[in-house]
């Protein structure tokens, strides 16, 4: 028998498509495009967002598993994709009614989102792709 | 012959909507991209032309040169904007992948030199959704 006592990760990987926008509100519209770019576009852009949850913990002795991923793939559903599939991050989500949806910004909202609904001895990372070449990750 | 494709991609906002129908006729067929404010995709373009490589180059055609041109006629007008709203060769249609692939079919159409033969296009809306055009 090996060891129970090891820590392992576990990955789910989701993904939902939504349409967004970058503008600081503060700021003149000048300002927004020249930091922002064509990020700022007043009618928006979008993209199809890759999310992968890890949940570091010690497998449970009666199950093998650390969490079953079934619950975290129906939890990632529940409080993520049915919120932000298909969606104007900007227009339709109260999240980012006073947010900028950065990618940063996105990926702390879903941590505060998933955080509370997994056990507290069970740690959890997140990687969000905007693209296939931008991604974040958080906490780190 | 050969077929030489180059792969390009841009990120943009669409909805499905036929303004002939009622709000709740587009929510039935088109579902959750009827939304009426918007989601997006990071669409990939695959354009493959044909010929016979030319003597003095080797080339098809010069994969620089078809980047080139697909980013001026097509990734530069659709990038980080709105089909339904921003890009002129898609107003008054349905911002579907069916429709958006044959739009992009006319643009690099009438702005490829003759000496590249357009063979196909594919495009991906997501890693699970495609489309194919051959000019048929």
């Amino acid at each position: 028998m090996h060891s129970t006592s090891n820590k392992v990760a576990v990955f789910r990987k989701e993904h939902f498509n939504a349409a967004h926008r970058l503008n600081n509100p503060t700021w003149d519209d000048a300002t927004n495009k020249e930091i922002f770019g064509k990020c700022n576009n007043p009618h928006y852009h979008g993209h199809n967002y890759d999310l992968i949850v890890r949940v570091t913990g010690v497998p449970e002795a009666e199950t093998g598993y650390v969490m079953d991923t079934k619950k975290l793939s129906d939890l990632i559903k529940e409080k993520v994709l049915d919120r932000f599939d298909h969606k104007n991050l900007n227009e339709d989500c109260a999240e980012f009614k006073n947010l900028n949806p950065t990618a940063e910004n996105i990926v702390i909202v879903i941590y505060n989102l998933l955080r509370p609904e997994i056990k507290t001895e069970l740690d959890i990372q997140l990687r969000l792709y905007e693209t296939e070449r931008n991604f974040v990750e958080y906490p780190v | 012959m050969v077929y030489i494709t180059r792969i390009e991609h841009f990120n943009a906002a669409h909805k499905l909507f036929n303004p002939g129908w009622s709000k709740e006729k587009n929510e039935e067929i088109f579902g959750k991209c009827a939304n009426e404010n918007w989601h997006g995709h990071n669409f990939e373009l695959y354009v493959t032309v044909k010929g016979l490589p030319d003597k003095e180059t080797g080339f098809v055609f010069d994969a620089k040169k078809l980047s080139a041109i697909i980013k001026e006629h097509v990734t530069d007008v659709l990038d980080h904007n709105n089909l339904n709203v921003d890009v002129d060769f898609m107003r008054g249609k349905i911002c579907s992948i069916e429709n958006l692939i044959i739009g992009i079919w006319e643009q690099l159409k009438n702005n490829l030199p003759p000496t590249a033969q357009l063979h196909a296009l594919k495009l991906y809306e997501t890693p699970r959704i495609f489309v194919e055009y051959f000019g048929e």
